[in-house]
């Protein structure tokens, strides 16, 4: 059997045009798709069972759900500052479970983007943002910059679908009708494609882009000779490409959020992207990672109030970037356990972080064995969202969609691995 | 089996034609009934205002506008904090409260239906996840189909069936409820930073003009015999000057015959449509010209868009006065194109009396109100969060009843407006029976949604109450305004569907409400027609592929499906 418009559960691009070939339960054939996310649909590494263990450094041991389940419930109840991270890699309806479980045991609620976009999020407040759908872009955009992020990598199909080679109504040739400028430090494979190459010198993207915004102003008098690496002649060379754009388009990544100026250069990159908006249209999008953690913003946003770096202790929910973000509280020491899922806090978190992660009560909750396994108390497995399971997820740009189930197996949803929790901790909590 | 029992109500009923009556409200199984046996539960209103449950037509409380919001503005979602109790969840925000709070404050001011305002196709999803987390109140929403391809390439083949037939899909693929329409045409020209300045001015690559959009979908609106009317933000909105505009719209839909008792279009919040001048330094009310035609004219219905002083978050499709309002204020501005349909922003703001801008936007929406004769004809609104969040309803309110209020207020407002406005000069004091038309019985009868028990309390009409605690007979509105606001911000008690879901003015349950939506049908020709067209939009133009597009089941809650369509 062929499932036809299937929608890949790996990146923010969210594919929604796979074919994946399924015999006798199993996925044999998955065609569209990146290399990445059919490795991801076909599947590896999956862990097959709940496992527990007392200290980090001893064997795990399989145990059932219920007793996995019963010890997590535990170590919420007994934690004073529980952390409770991840919830990219997973669907709306397990984030908003997630929600309901930090407000019962006072959690620190936090998603990837604290180490990703979440500087974005920051600009966003500075700033707010001027953007749209990926086919408005695909429809319109003549003039497209991709800064700090290199999609030939992390997002392999963003270009033919969305960004570059996509034909539009207006951009009817595709790549023929787009000037494509990459800035990044190094000369990444997407630099190799493009019209222009711009390279900045590392950690110096806000220098770079206060001279587009001084250029774009038609200030060039107060532009040194060269800024951040690149010549003056060039800036204004690029400004005057941009105003003339019929329609512009900047795709951010990593490379700007996490750099030296993390917000700051986000909060610069949308008044630049708002400025050239008095001489045509412009727009600005992050390029999201995980495939859902645009959509772990969107139902933090308003089942809380706030993206992330939630604070539930008081009951209502408290937001202080820099303060209650994971490894702020993990930094400062003040978290006594962690909860990760849809998430991988051993990959991506700082070592200060880590060391202090390794002195708590890790629960993991996760199809695969990955780095936070290798520090994790207990790990409870659970299907693979999007394959093994149907329902919501937000691409890059907020579209929401219906993420199909391709197989069945007999592993529990992650959302009823917390509505086991919920219902344990308030069992022992004594609470109806 | 529930059964209750409510003694010794003021009823204002207006679509009953219950004016102040001392009456008995028996409640069986959710609805109104004549009467009921002895077991019933019984709460003693004791002589106190009680309203069928509050009814408002336009509100924007959920999807990605409003989401952007609270990302924006974590300012505002530090406001109004509550934390969760055994009964609810946590509360934030004023402006872009949370989908908690949203619920929740509405059912504290006895409103137990809402309709969200602007619903792009593309993104209905989400407007449907955010509806199935408000607590307690109904549902439903207009989707927008101001600068839609799909119409537009439709319109210019002459093809009104075929217009019909996209509308019918739409809103099914959305599950909305109405057409509504923002700057028609504008959007699309916003798709490359342009605006279209008023109704004849042609939709660039699309050589169809506003007046041509509206026209079209005020006729598939009839064709299609849709509850509601299309339901029409105008052109120019927010710029010195447009009432020239308003008024020319007014009459495209003159001629227009509504399948049902109701008007031809509901024009909304008409408070930022109704200025005069040619620039910000002249601007002056045309609330008064507005109001006479309102007063000549019958197939037409409007909103105020009243403006509270504050803190508010503008949003809106209208894309380019977002960016506008932006520009001017040096504020923070999201935008939000989507693909081949519409445009929309969001942008904080806050309005000062001090400025005569604010003032005279003020005294707007009261002249449209206070000015036009009909009560029927003006509804109620602030365009939440637009014009103020909708917790200031009792605010507005108490202004409508009192003119020692109103000059209270305009103690403190920037005297050029009372030379730009007619507003001191006003005598006119709404009664209870003209605030219940303009806060419930006239926004069901203009949404359609009479026959499905709402802003009334008819029998078999659905058990949403309110009672107020001020006693109507011993009460002068006129003068004791502080304790009106006091009473409608904190409902006495609300019933929805029979259930106690307020007492003294704290939530005591949270069921979930409906969603009502309309399935319509076209000729079948049409829709084949239709169909071509949208696979090949889809095949070439949309992101996403036709088979994961529309709202799917799962998304829907306790639906609520009006079927119709060509007679």
């Amino acid at each position: 059997m062929i499932i036809k418009d299937v929608i890949c559960p790996f990146c923010g691009c969210l594919c929604d045009d796979l074919a994946v070939e399924v015999e006798n339960n199993k996925v044999i054939d998955v065609k569209h798709a990146c290399k990445i996310g059919a490795a991801k649909i076909r599947g590896h590494n999956r862990i097959e069972a709940p496992m527990m263990r007392e200290s980090k450094t001893d064997e795990f041991r399989e145990v059932s759900y219920d007793e996995a389940i019963n010890e997590a419930a535990k170590i919420f109840v007994n934690s004073k500052r529980p952390l409770m991270y991840g919830w990219a890699s997973g669907l709306c309806e397990m984030m908003k479970k997630g929600v309901l479980l930090a407000e019962e045991v006072g959690g620190i609620l936090d998603n990837t983007a604290s180490v990703c976009h979440g500087p974005s999020a920051l600009g966003v407040q500075e700033k707010g943002i001027p953007t749209g759908t990926l086919g408005q872009f695909a429809n319109r955009a003549d003039v497209v910059i991709f800064w700090g992020c290199n999609p030939v990598q992390a997002h392999p199909r963003h270009m033919s679908r969305y960004s570059v080679f996509a034909k539009g109504f207006f951009t009817n040739r595709g790549r023929k009708d787009r000037k494509i400028v990459v800035v990044d430090v190094r000369k990444t494979d997407t630099a190799e494609m493009a019209d222009e190459y711009v390279q900045v010198n590392p950690g110096e993207d806000y220098k770079l882009l206060a001279a587009f915004r001084a250029a774009v102003a038609d200030k060039a008098d107060v532009i040194p000779d060269t800024v951040a690496g690149v010549s003056k002649e060039k800036i204004v060379e690029l400004a005057a490409a941009m105003k003339g754009a019929k329609y512009g388009i900047v795709y951010f990544g990593m490379g700007v959020t996490q750099t030296r100026c993390k917000y700051k250069n986000i909060d610069i990159a949308v008044s630049l992207t708002t400025d050239l908006n008095a001489y045509t249209k412009f727009s600005i999008i992050p390029m999201r990672g995980h495939y859902n953690v645009t959509g772990a913003g969107q139902v933090f946003a308003w089942e809380t109030g706030y993206v992330n770096g939630i604070d539930m202790s008081r009951g209502a929910p408290y937001y202080n970037p820099g303060e209650t973000c994971s490894n702020d509280m993990l930094m400062r020491e003040e978290l006594d356990s962690a909860f990760v899922i849809g998430g991988d806090a051993g990959a991506h978190f700082p070592a200060q972080s880590i060391a202090q992660m390794a002195k708590i009560p890790v629960i993991q909750v996760d199809p695969f064995h990955n780095p936070t396994t290798e520090m994790a108390n207990i790990v409870i497995p659970v299907k693979v969202s999007g394959v093994e399971l149907a329902g919501t997820a937000y691409r890059m740009d907020s579209v929401c969609l219906r993420m199909r189930k391709l197989v069945d197996v007999d592993f529990p949803s992650d959302e009823e691995v917390l509505d086991k929790i919920l219902a344990k901790v308030k069992e022992i909590k004594g609470v109806s | 089996m529930s059964e209750l029992l409510i003694k010794n109500a003021v009823v204002y009923d207006p679509i009953n034609k219950v004016n102040g009556e001392k009456m008995d409200i028996a409640v069986k199984d959710g609805k109104i009934v004549d009467s009921i046996g002895n077991g019933a539960d019984v709460i003693d209103a004791a002589g106190r205002l009680v309203y069928p449950g509050g009814v408002d037509a336009h509100t924007h409380i959920a999807g990605s506008k409003v989401n952007i919001g609270r990302i924006m503005r974590p300012d505002d979602s530090r406001l109004n904090n509550k934390p969760r109790t055994k009964i609810t969840r946590p509360y934030t925000g004023y402006t872009v409260p949370n989908v908690y709070a949203m619920g929740y404050g509405y059912a504290e001011m006895g409103y137990t239906t809402a309709f969200e305002a602007a619903i792009p196709i593309m993104k209905a999803r989400h407007t449907h996840e955010e509806f199935e987390e408000i607590p307690i109140i109904d549902k439903g929403g207009l989707t927008l189909f101001s600068s839609n391809w799909m119409v537009m390439d439709a319109i210019r083949e002459d093809d009104l069936d075929r217009v019909a037939a996209y509308v019918a899909w739409g809103l099914e693929a959305s599950r909305g409820w109405g057409v509504k329409i923002v700057n028609p045409g504008g959007g699309e020209a916003w798709g490359f930073g342009k605006n279209v300045a008023g109704l004849d001015d042609p939709v660039p690559n699309f050589e169809v003009t506003p007046r041509q959009i509206i026209r079209y979908l005020a006729e598939a609106n009839e064709k299609l015999n849709l509850p509601h009317s299309i339901h029409l933000h105008c052109n120019n909105l927010g710029k010195p000057g447009n009432y020239t505009t308003t008024l020319e719209t007014f009459d495209i839909c003159k001629d227009i015959k509504p399948k049902r008792d109701r008007q031809a279009v509901h024009l909304t919040h008409i408070q930022f449509n109704a200025w005069g001048g040619n620039h910000w330094g002249d601007m002056e009310s045309k609330g008064d010209v507005i109001a006479k035609y309102m007063n000549k004219n019958d197939h037409l219905t409007i909103d105020m868009g009243q403006l509270v002083f504050g803190s508010a978050t503008t949003m809106t499709a209208d894309g380019p006065v977002q960016y506008a309002n932006a520009k001017l204020l040096k504020a923070r501005w999201a935008n939000g194109d989507v693909e081949l349909e519409d445009a929309s922003g969001v942008t904080p703001l806050s309005y000062h009396p001090e400025s005569y801008i604010h003032g005279i936007m003020w005294a707007i929406g009261l002249e449209l109100a206070l000015l036009t004769e009909d009560p029927w004809k003006v509804l109620m609104t602030t365009d939440h969060p637009n014009g103020g969040p909708y917790v200031n309803y009792p605010d507005v309110v108490a202004l409508l009843m009192s003119k020692k209020k109103r000059e209270e207020a305009m103690a403190k407002i920037a005297d050029l407006t009372f030379e730009r406005t007619s507003i001191a000069t006003i005598d006119r004091e709404l009664d209870w029976y003209d605030i219940a038309i303009k806060t419930r019985a006239a926004h069901s009868k203009i949404l359609g949604m009479v026959e499905y028990g709402k802003g009334h309390l008819g029998v078999g009409a659905d058990a949403d109450i309110a009672i107020y605690d001020l006693k109507p007979d011993e009460t002068d509105a006129t003068v004791e305004h502080e304790k009106v606001k006091a009473a409608l911000r904190k409902a006495a008690y609300t019933i929805k569907g029979g259930e106690i879901v307020v007492k003294d003015g704290e939530i005591t349950a949270t069921p979930m409400g409906r969603t009502y939506w309309v399935k319509s049908t076209a000729p079948s020709d049409a829709h084949d027609r239709m169909m071509a067209d949208l696979k090949l939009k889809f095949k070439n133009y949309y992101s996403v592929n036709f088979a994961n597009y529309m709202v799917q089941d799962e998304y829907v809650h306790n639906p609520v499906i009006e079927e119709c369509g060509y007679a």
